[in-house]
């Protein structure tokens, strides 16, 4: 029991289990205090007609000429009959002296009064008593008359039994109604929570705004401390993007500050040796930075694919945009990357993590592409409702035997000495379109190049 | 049924010494039976035999010794536990309820019982399956050409005009001896005063007193009685000799008396006393209503007769209180032994 | 090209101004927000270097105002944040481009060029050169009504030599104006990409000279 009730468990049905045991204390204090009370009105109804029997006995004694008559009344005794049969015992006693009727009935020795009950029994039989008492005077002097009547209790116990019978029923019947009333409280009382639940799990997973639903005055400090709580996350979820946006700056600007003086530095330098130190210093600065750079897009892929928001994309404006935006990258190597066949196909999904997924697969062709290569990215129908990205290059393509091995992170070809890249790019590329329900497809073309599709669900 | 007569007879049962006045002795039954159930009754055998004949036939392995007796004797019997019967019968329906009340007697409950109207039940122990009334027996010879009283008051002025007539030949019961008397006694004195002019007129006319129904109505047949006053109306229906006199259920009141029967706690054989109860008012009721008053007597109590069954309950023990016992005695006896 | 950084990193401003210059660009330094809208109101730039983070207030805030006032000067936001939400947002608040610090100066350029490109259109600056006219951005040479398409590694070595003609260029020189630090190229390609160049040349009054020993120079 007391582990049921300190169990977190459902408040509904601790509710419901509080009410239905208090409904059901309550049915048995009613089943009790009916039969109680009823029993106390039929043994008390009983004492009257005991009562009455008896006074008309001792009424009906009178002295004539010194010597006591008792004359029952027909009366005294048939009133008795009329509740229900029952057997009747009576005792006349002057002084102690039995005189008539039963003389093996209980009296009572000590009674105050005229007047006494008692419960008892006699010939087997569970018998009420009512005595009653005059004193009387006798030639002989005065004494006390006393009459006692007896009458079983068989009609009376029949009586309490149906009235048992009626107050469980009524018991019972009660015990329903308030278990019916209580699931509704606990249901009504359990709404607000519902309510809540539902406004929060119905919520966008980057909102993190304070919750508004009205609730009772008991949730209040709930929903404060929710309020409070979802304030704290925002402030540190803030924070730490602000930490790491923060130490990203620290890092990359005095990186940058050499990164420059080495450019400029490098101009000025004649002899060949040097000239070879300051490139691979830059070299090794620009490695840093991307290595900086793809993990942080690496976490992030990870973050936003547990609470993915997906929009509809139109494939051909997100590679028009890559293209675009790494055109001056690929200028720079004097690579043509150029934009091939553009289905129009669309899918659902995270804009930024499959421009990331492009982004890095892009950067990755033009890698391992050399000088004067050439790079086409276009859009086509893969059939079986699947929309393909293809980014194929006129490079090397990929070490065979098996390219699938190239997404695990920090694998790196065996053709990639003096290349820069982390090894993290492909991988970046494939969590991604795992998290969409797609894959990434890495194959050599014919001619030689390689070619990376990203396969996504169209809609 | 073998009959085996005795006009008085003492029954000596075996180891104990104890005498039982009976009256009558009858054996139903096969004598192989296995079972045997012991009856004391106050009802004569030829009243009650077609019950037991037609019982022992339903049954057939079941003998029945059914001893007659009075119904004092019958108290005495069943108070002192000095045989055990298997079925109580009788008139007296106080001393019934005494029993009852005394615990002497077992609880019944069956389909017939609770089939039984209220009257015909106390206690789950007391059965009534008659309604007797207690009529008055005129010698149509001894009346001649006097009128037929219908009620106790033209009795009354009856017997005080013609006293030639009655005197000597007035018979009632003798209250001191029969049970069922002292019922008729007491339940008319509680119903009308009139009960007691009727008894000192009776008084004046030097009344015969008698212990049974059969005796005072065999006078009457003999000429012996001009007028049997509370006799039992059953017995007088009964009989062949009826053109010798006539049956009065006195329309002012007349006082129903039921003969009932119960399990006495000694019975032996509790399963088939009761068995032998639930056909006693299987034979006797049918749908709550008593078959017997299809005669002369039933449609006659319908002419306007006001009929006062006597209820089986705790009243009926007053009379058998000490005090009014001998105080009721003593009056009855100073007003009809004068 | 007339440049204004925005940077309040003294040391790396001072840096990226010494290393344009050695390009030839004209680059104003302003270390503050309000410090940039007081050149803006003085000068006519053709770029702006944007820093993000800025001691009296966020670059985006500086993106936004741009918007409003229908500020026109590209800007090209240099950022030390290199998540992609970051940079998404940047072009989205109307940045032309961004670069993620560390800069390559070569990406830069390549960069300035494009977004030049896209905001100029067909109304573009172009230099006489000998009988030639010159478009940097569009990237041709046009020598009567011919006109010659450059790749992208032959209009930077030719707009290396037209930016100083007459000054003698090593090969070492050229190979880092042409090529990213991480391109493992020997000197040998800077002859290829001369040869090309100097095809295209054969019918104009410019030529690309070798000085023995030296490197080469633009004749006109």
């Amino acid at each position: 029991m007391v582990s049921w009730f300190s169990n977190p468990g459902s408040i509904r049905q601790r509710l419901l289990g509080f009410l239905l045991v208090g409904a059901a204390a309550m049915a048995i204090l009613l089943y009790f205090i009916v039969r109680s009370v009823a029993g106390q009105l039929a043994q008390e109804s009983q004492d009257n007609i005991l009562t009455a029997s008896a006074y008309s006995v001792v009424d009906s004694t009178r002295v004539r000429s010194g010597e006591l008559i008792v004359d029952i009344p027909y009366f005294a005794f048939s009133m008795l009959g009329n509740l229900s049969d029952e057997r009747v015992f009576y005792s006349i006693r002057l002084g102690g002296e039995f005189l008539s009727g039963y003389e093996e009935l209980p009296s009572l020795e000590n009674i105050d009064g005229e007047l006494a009950f008692q419960s008892a029994e006699f010939l087997g039989q569970d018998v009420r008593i009512a005595t009653a008492r005059r004193p009387i005077s006798l030639s002989e002097g005065s004494s006390v008359l006393e009459v006692s009547i007896a009458q079983t209790r068989q009609g009376l116990s029949d009586t309490l039994a149906r009235i048992s019978g009626l107050a469980a029923a009524l018991g019972l019947v009660f015990f329903m109604v308030a278990a019916v009333l209580a699931t509704l409280i606990a249901n009504t009382t359990i709404r607000p929570i519902d309510r809540l639940t539902a406004s929060l799990s119905r919520r966008g997973p980057r909102d993190l705004r304070p919750v508004t639903t009205p609730v009772p005055v008991e949730m209040e400090p709930l929903v404060t401390s929710l309020n409070g709580f979802i304030g704290r996350l925002k402030t540190s979820l803030s924070r730490s993007e602000d930490f790491i946006a923060e130490a990203a700056h620290r890092l990359r600007t005095p990186l940058a500050l050499v990164r420059t003086q080495a450019d400029i530095t490098i101009r000025r330098m004649e002899r060949d040796e040097n000239r070879k130190a300051m490139r691979d210093m830059i070299t090794a600065i620009d490695e840093t930075s991307r290595t900086a750079g793809q993990l942080l897009d690496h976490a992030m892929v990870s973050l936003r694919a547990d609470d993915l928001e997906t929009e509809k994309i139109a494939l051909p404006v997100l590679v028009r945009d890559t293209v675009e935006r790494m055109t001056p990258t690929a200028e720079l190597k004097d690579l043509d990357l150029e934009i091939g066949t553009l289905a129009d196909m669309s899918v659902r999904g995270d804009l930024i993590l499959l421009q990331s997924a492009l982004e890095n697969v892009v950067d990755n062709a033009m890698k391992y592409t050399p000088i004067g290569g050439q790079i086409v990215v276009g859009v086509s129908e893969g059939g079986l409702g699947l929309a393909l990205i293809a980014v194929s290059d006129n490079g090397p393509g990929f070490p065979k035997p098996g390219a699938e091995p190239l997404t695990d992170r920090f694998a790196r070809g065996t053709n990639a000495e003096g290349i820069v890249g982390s090894g993290l790019g492909l991988t970046i590329a494939q969590d991604v379109l795992r998290v969409h329900g797609g894959a990434l497809n890495l194959t050599n073309t014919e001619g030689g190049g390689a070619c990376v599709e990203l396969v996504l669900p169209s809609v | 049924m073998r009959r085996i007569g005795f006009a008085l007879c003492l029954i000596l049962f075996a180891g104990q010494v104890f005498a039982l006045q009976i009256e009558d002795r009858a054996q139903f039954g096969p004598d192989d039976a296995s079972q045997s159930l012991t009856i004391i009754s106050t009802a004569d055998i030829s009243f009650i035999s077609p019950l037991i004949e037609s019982f022992v036939a339903e049954t057939q392995d079941v003998s029945i010794d059914y001893i007659v007796a009075s119904s004092a004797e019958l108290m005495r019997a069943l108070e002192e536990e000095v045989q055990p019967f298997d079925i109580a019968i009788s008139s007296a329906m106080d001393l019934q309820v005494k029993l009852a009340n005394d615990g002497r007697a077992r609880t019944h409950r069956s389909d017939a019982t609770r089939a039984l109207p209220d009257w015909a039940i106390w206690n789950d122990m007391v059965f009534a399956f008659t309604q007797e009334p207690a009529a008055i027996v005129l010698s149509r010879a001894a009346f001649g050409e006097l009128p037929i009283p219908e009620n106790r008051q033209q009795l009354i002025t009856t017997l005080r005009n013609n006293p030639e007539v009655f005197r000597g030949r007035v018979g009632t019961y003798d209250v001191r001896d029969s049970g069922l008397g002292y019922l008729f006694a007491t339940q008319d004195a509680r119903s009308s005063e009139t009960y007691w002019r009727l008894t000192e007129v009776m008084g004046s006319l030097d009344a015969k007193l008698y212990c049974c129904s059969s005796d005072m109505i065999d006078e009457v047949v003999r000429g012996e009685l001009a007028i049997a006053y509370n006799v039992l109306g059953s017995y007088a229906e009964g009989r062949s000799d009826q053109s010798a006199f006539t049956t009065i259920l006195p329309s002012d009141f007349t006082t129903v008396m039921l003969r009932s029967a119960l399990i006495p706690q000694s019975s032996q054989n509790p399963a088939y006393s009761e068995q032998f109860i639930d056909h006693l008012l299987d034979q006797s009721f049918e749908g709550g209503a008593l078959r017997v008053p299809e005669n002369a007597l039933g449609t006659r109590a319908q002419d306007g007769v006001d009929l006062r069954p006597i209820e089986l309950g705790p009243a009926l023990l007053v009379y058998l209180d000490r005090f009014k016992n001998r105080s009721f005695i003593e009056e009855w006896e100073s007003a009809i032994l004068r | 090209m007339r440049f204004l950084l925005i940077e309040d990193h003294a040391p790396l401003a001072k840096a990226v101004v010494d290393r344009l210059s050695l390009d030839g660009h004209v680059v104003d330094h302003a270390s503050s927000m309000a410090d940039a809208w007081d050149f803006i109101a003085t000068a006519a730039y053709d770029l702006i270097l944007l820093d993000i983070m800025l001691p009296d207030g966020d670059g985006r805030d500086f993106l936004s105002r741009c918007r409003t006032e229908a500020q026109k000067t590209p800007v090209i936001v240099l950022t030390a944040r290199s998540e992609v939400s970051d940079r998404v947002s940047l072009l989205d608040l109307g940045a032309d481009d961004y670069m993620v610090k560390p800069i390559d100066f070569s990406e830069l350029e390549a960069r300035c060029r494009a977004v030049l490109r896209r905001r100029q259109g067909e109304a573009r600056n172009t230099k006489g050169i000998g009988d030639l006219v010159f478009d940097p951005l569009a990237g041709t040479l046009r020598k009567d009504a011919e006109t010659i398409q450059l790749r992208p590694r032959e209009l930077r070595l030719f707009e290396t030599f037209a930016n100083s003609p007459g000054q003698i260029f090593s090969k070492a020189a050229l190979v880092d104006r042409l090529f990213s630090f991480d391109d493992d190229v020997t000197e040998n390609a800077i002859e290829v990409y001369v040869g090309r160049l100097r095809r295209h040349l054969e019918t104009s009054s410019v030529q690309i000279t070798t000085v023995r020993g030296l490197g080469y120079k633009l004749d006109t």
